[in-house]
């Protein structure tokens, strides 16, 4: 960890004031950006401590949740301010009841204590495990290093991505509440310098192709205030699949959310993202013309979750997740199909 | 008397250092108070064979509070080499530019705070010359040897094993593997080092009060009188704080260099390599028997990873060719030398990975045989030592079994692979032998007995979190005939008298008959004083009849002393002995030796009398889901007998934790390991798995009542290791129960599965 200074924002317009100061600045964009905003910290102390991110100035903008942090429901959507902690999500009794899934996709991540601390926002940039990339003593990592190369290519890799990947990094994006935004379609609030703008959450992260180190769209400076999960008839009949090694507190080998709206067996509609299997958070739009129309059943399942991966690519040890991957979706759709509602 | 000693064991008791631990109270090494320290932060290697070619400082120098930092240039040749767990040669750090293995101490930056060092730290760059290092079995310029034997390890063997394998009716052939694992005790591995003069004190938390002292005493060509090691708690070891490591000496220099204190916590990611570890094995069982489920033979060799210079190794075959009863047997064990750090001990080092080929051979030839896995042990069973006939001190093996199946509900259980489930849940049951040697080391202790009935005990013991203090102030109230809580234990000081390494599981035994020596000493003290003292009430008594009891020393007629007028007699304040107790079958000298850190120990296999084991059996159920085959393990239950128990209480945390470990090994734990640059990849808590609780559900132990006279006079066993050990074995075959896959290679997961 590097020395840095601490500026404490009051409100929206004090952050990106000083988030965007005479140098060029971004909260997410490139891990090597000099000021970087401070919301639970979970993941950006983490990286600092393990010298991979060595920001000059910490913006905190903890105390924008009084402008940032609600968590509403209206006949829209699900409106959720960017700092909303993710156990304030989780337990919120609408969210459980109408969108399931997104309760699901937060309280099976992370632990309790890690939970009340990290917000919606800071979430969906956490950034990836690799292991190379967090840890500098390696010097091949492009995402560390543009250029630098990929140590993970044929590395210890089994975590790592099958969709989305590219020669320049195989990193998965490890998050889990990304993955049921990106599935419902949602979209997400953005503040800068030049005033608001909506971005749909599928566009909010990049895949790597050669520029693994940019990982999104956010411009320099930008500010993520919350998110808009919109209301459809399929949000109810959701859920969300982790599959992982062991039972709590580890990130995804793979997961599927899974959202249906079903009418006498066949489905009319059908929302499915996939986690823990790509570069960023997946949405299978494949997998869901997959099914529009047909009765779903096991054969539909298999149909869909082959639609889903069928331009996945392993590398080493990761290849099993391309299997493991239609299972899980194959299980999702079976277990939310299942679902009373 | 010495029996009074035992007199409270097997009744729970709470821990008496229990409220200085949930409160914060308990001072671990890094706890330890200590003016104005300096806060030192290790450089280790990026490459993991090479030379150290040079090191740009300047930008660290410039850290504002930087003190010094420590390379080869500065200080290389102030320390003489270490040795590694083995005491012979292992790896070097600062002694030479070489690079043995990744994440070797290359430098020691110190600053006025830890965040300084920290910040210097990052900011040293190294230059290195780097050659193709060789990660692990089968890695090009990877050197394999066939370990030879010597007093350490020897090769059991007994008939023409080839012979008989080939002639035999039914027979398995197997290989199996085992991972790299690393201990991760929540404390990291610390330490502070003071100078008073010449005189150098060392918090640090260890498993071997002595051995460090006169480790670092050689190291730094002192008199070990004149080091000193503090270490009253340890937050977690499971043998990686039982051997010095190189990180001392430097503090120790650091220290002397600047006349100050130096402390130094270093990261997680370092201990993986700074400290020792479980090496990958690999092995080749081959076991034969009649149709009747009789064996014929047992082959098993083993491979085992070590650094370039330690020949270090575990030699588990000691413990596989002792299983059961069997006329041929042949043992082999390997050693392959890689560029990696050197292995050292971690829970029942020996008998956790060789033990998970044996039960799973026993379990792959009772389906071969058509046979419940049970049986196959019951007939094989045997109370004489297979390899050399000696008797077991005691062995109740199947009835670990019995106890444990009953409760687990094995009839339930239908043989046939895949054939059990529930929902969309495939259910395996599956079970194993587990055991461990009963060691027993010499010991030392003082004790003192106050009028007033208080009694303090002081020994340079360890407490690892296994309830150590506890142990010692049950065994001394019973030999004095007090209440737990009078008694004070101090341990954890190596000014204190030495004890043996807190490994082996032997602390129990070792600790509790040298405080009951204590105790039988004093008695005798007390009770002569007391036979001849003309005015007494046992004047011209038999002494030897004269027992301490509820604070008094009695008669056998019931006449009662109060400790007040017997102690009185013989002291004013306190009454004290120091006693040394040397467990039969030692060389006389062993307790000498102790003082100096060497370390004697009267072990299960090396006996003239009889062969010491504790014996046990681990059951689980296991499910595995139908489509996406996560492993879960609903239900633990484990059997075990080790002699006498001293604390229930306690033995029941040091068998649940076990079997809990038994799990992780199973399917969880293992370090990634790069093979092209021989470096670990998944060096953290949350990349390095083990079980949350949510992992752990239904879990029972069974303790199996034993007595045994012959295994010590205490009939102590041991219990720290062998809840481990089972545990691998047990998981893949309920594993292939509920599949049909038969697993060999752990950690057994998802992929495997699929
Ligand atoms: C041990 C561990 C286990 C975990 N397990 C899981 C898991 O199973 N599933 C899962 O999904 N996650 C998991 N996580 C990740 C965790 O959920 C994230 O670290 C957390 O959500 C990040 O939120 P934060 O508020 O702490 O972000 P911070 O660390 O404060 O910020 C992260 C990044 O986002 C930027 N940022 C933060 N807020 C904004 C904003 N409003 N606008 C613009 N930029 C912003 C910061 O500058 C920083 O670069 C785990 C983390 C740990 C440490
Ligand atoms: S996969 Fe991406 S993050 Fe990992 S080493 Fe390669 S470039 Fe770096």
């Amino acid at each position: 960890m590097r020395p840095f200074r601490y500026e404490h924002a009051a409100d929206r317009a004090q952050a990106l004031q000083l988030a965007n100061g005479p140098r060029e600045a971004t909260a997410s964009a490139h891990i090597t950006a000099p000021i970087q905003y401070l919301a639970g910290g979970t993941t950006l102390i983490d990286l600092m401590k393990l010298d991979v991110m060595r920001p000059e100035v910490l913006v905190d903008i903890n105390a924008l949740a009084g402008q940032h942090g609600a968590i509403r429901a209206d006949a829209s959507g699900l409106h959720l301010g960017a700092l909303a902690r993710m156990a304030d999500a989780a337990d919120d009794l609408v969210v459980r009841r109408d969108y399931p899934m997104i309760a699901q996709s937060l309280e099976l991540a992370a632990s309790p204590q890690l939970r009340n601390m990290a917000s919606l926002g800071g979430n969906v940039l956490q950034r990836t495990r690799c292991n190379y990339f967090r840890d500098p003593s390696w010097t091949a990592c492009n995402k560390r290093h543009p250029g630098s190369g990929c140590a993970a290519m044929d590395g210890v890799n089994r975590k790592l991505a099958v969709l989305g990947a590219s020669d320049h990094c195989i990193a998965n994006y490890p998050g889990d509440f990304g993955v049921a935004l990106a599935a419902l379609g949602a979209t997400v609030d953005i503040e800068g310098a030049g005033g608001r703008r909506v971005l749909a959450f599928e566009d909010l992260h990049r895949l790597p192709g050669d520029t693994p180190h940019i990982e999104t769209n956010l411009k320099p400076g930008e500010l993520i205030t919350g998110f808009t999960v919109p209301a459809g008839p399929w949000t109810r009949r959701s859920l969300y699949l982790k599959i992982r090694d062991r039972q709590s507190y580890e990130f995804a080998l793979t997961s599927a959310a899974v959202a249906l709206d079903v009418e006498g067996g066949v489905v009319r509609e059908a929302r499915i993202g996939l986690g823990g299997l790509a570069a960023k958070p997946w949405r299978s739009h494949e997998a869901e013309a997959a099914l529009k129309g047909r009765p779903l059943d096991e054969a539909a399942a298999h149909a869909a979750a082959d639609a889903a991966l069928a331009k996945a690519a392993g590398h080493g040890e990761a290849t099993f997740k391309i299997e493991l991957g239609r299972r899980t979706l194959v299980r999702a759709l079976l277990q939310a199909h299942a679902m009373e509602v | 008397m010495a029996d009074d000693a035992g007199r409270l064991y097997g009744k729970p008791e709470v821990r008496i250092d229990g409220a200085a631990k949930v409160t914060g109270q308990a001072r671990y090494a890094s706890d330890e108070p200590v003016a104005n320290p300096a806060y030192a932060y290790l450089v280790t290697s990026a490459i993991s064979r090479g030379h150290i070619t040079g090191m740009d400082l300047a930008a660290a120098e410039a850290v504002p509070g930087l003190l010094d930092i420590l390379t080869h240039e500065t200080v290389g040749k102030e320390a003489k080499p270490p040795v590694g767990p083995d005491q012979k040669p292992t790896t070097t750090t600062l002694e030479t530019t070489q690079v043995w293995h990744d994440g070797q101490i290359i430098a020691v930056v110190v600053a006025d705070s830890f965040e300084a060092a920290r910040e210097a730290a990052h900011r040293v760059v190294v230059h290195y010359a780097p050659e193709t290092p060789s990660a692990t079995f089968d890695s090009p310029g990877a050197e394999a040897e066939v370990r030879k034997t010597d007093e350490q390890h020897k090769d059991p063997a007994k008939g023409d094993a080839p012979a008989a394998f080939a002639a035999a009716p039914v027979k398995i052939d197997a290989r199996y593997e085992t991972p790299t694992q690393h201990h991760n005790p929540l404390e990291l591995f610390t330490t502070t080092c003071v100078w008073d003069g010449p005189k150098l004190t060392i918090y640090e938390p260890t498993q071997t009060m002595y051995g460090l002292k006169a480790a670092v005493a050689k190291q730094l060509g002192m008199e070990p009188a004149d080091v000193r090691t503090i270490s009253r708690y340890v937050g977690g070891a499971f043998g990686s704080k039982g051997a010095a490591t190189s990180r001392t000496v430097w503090i120790a220099i650091a220290a002397r260099r600047l006349k100050r204190a130096v402390k130094l916590v270093p990261t997680r990611d370092q201990a993986f390599t700074i400290a020792t570890y479980r090496a990958e094995t690999r092995h080749h069982l081959q076991l034969a028997a009649n149709r009747d489920g009789k064996l014929q033979a047992l082959i098993h060799e083993g491979w085992e990873v070590t650094s370039r210079p330690s020949s270090y190794n575990v030699s588990g075959t000691e413990t596989t060719a002792r299983m059961y009863a069997c006329p041929n047997i042949a043992t082999k064990v390997n050693v392959v030398h890689a560029d990696r750090n050197t292995p050292g001990f971690m829970r029942a080092p020996p008998d956790t990975p060789y033990m998970f080929a044996l039960e799973s051979g026993m379990d792959e030839l009772a389906h071969e045989l058509g046979m419940d896995p049970i049986e196959l042990r019951r007939i094989n069973d045997t109370q004489t030592d297979p390899v050399d006939g000696k008797p077991f001190s005691s062995r109740s093996l199947m009835k670990c079994f019995d106890a444990a199946a009953a409760k687990f509900g094995w009839a339930k259980r239908d043989p046939k692979p895949g054939a059990m489930r529930d929902g969309d849940w495939l259910v395996g049951y599956g079970c194993a032998t587990s055991c461990y040697p009963s060691n027993i080391g010499p010991a030392a202790a003082r004790l003192s007995l106050t009028p007033r009935g208080k009694a303090v005990i002081q020994l340079a013991g360890h407490e690892i979190g296994t309830g150590a203090y506890t142990t010692v102030a049950i065994t001394v109230a019973g030999g004095l005939g007090l209440k737990v809580t009078d008694i004070q234990v101090f341990m954890g000081d190596s000014n204190l008298p030495p004890v043996p390494v807190a490994g082996g599981s032997n602390n129990a035994a070792s600790t509790a008959h040298v405080a009951a020596k204590a105790c039988e000493e004093i008695r005798q003290k007390l009770a002569l004083a007391a036979v001849q003292n003309n005015a007494g009430i046992f004047a011209g008594a038999d002494p030897s009849k004269l027992r301490l009891t509820d604070g008094a020393l009695a008669g056998p007629d019931g006449r009662r002393e109060p400790l007040e007028t017997a102690v009185g007699r013989v002291a004013g304040g306190a009454l004290e002995v120091h006693v040394e107790n040397v467990p039969e079958g030692l060389p006389p000298d062993a307790a000498a030796g102790l003082y100096q850190g060497k370390m004697a120990m009267s072990r299960g296999t090396g006996r003239k009398d009889v062969t010491a084991y504790a014996f046990g059996a681990q059951f689980v159920e296991v499910r595995i889901h139908a489509l996406t085959r996560e492993i879960r393990t609903p239900r633990i239950v484990s059997a075990f007998a080790s002699g006498t128990i001293v604390n229930p209480l306690t033995a029941y945390s040091q068998y649940m934790g076990g079997a809990i470990w038994g799990v992780s090994s199973a399917l969880h734990e293992a370090t990634e390991i790069d093979l092209r640059e021989a470096r670990y990849v998944n060096d953290n808590l949350a990349d390095y798995l083990v079980p949350v609780n949510a992992d752990i559900d239904h879990l029972d132990v069974i303790f199996v009542p034993e007595e045994d006279s012959r295994v010590n006079p205490l009939g102590i066993k041991g219990i720290g290791e062998i809840g481990i050990v089972g545990m691998n074995a047990a998981v893949a075959n309920a594993v292939f129960h509920a599949t049909g896959k038969r697993i060999r290679k752990l950690p057994i997961r998802i992929e495997h599965l699929l």
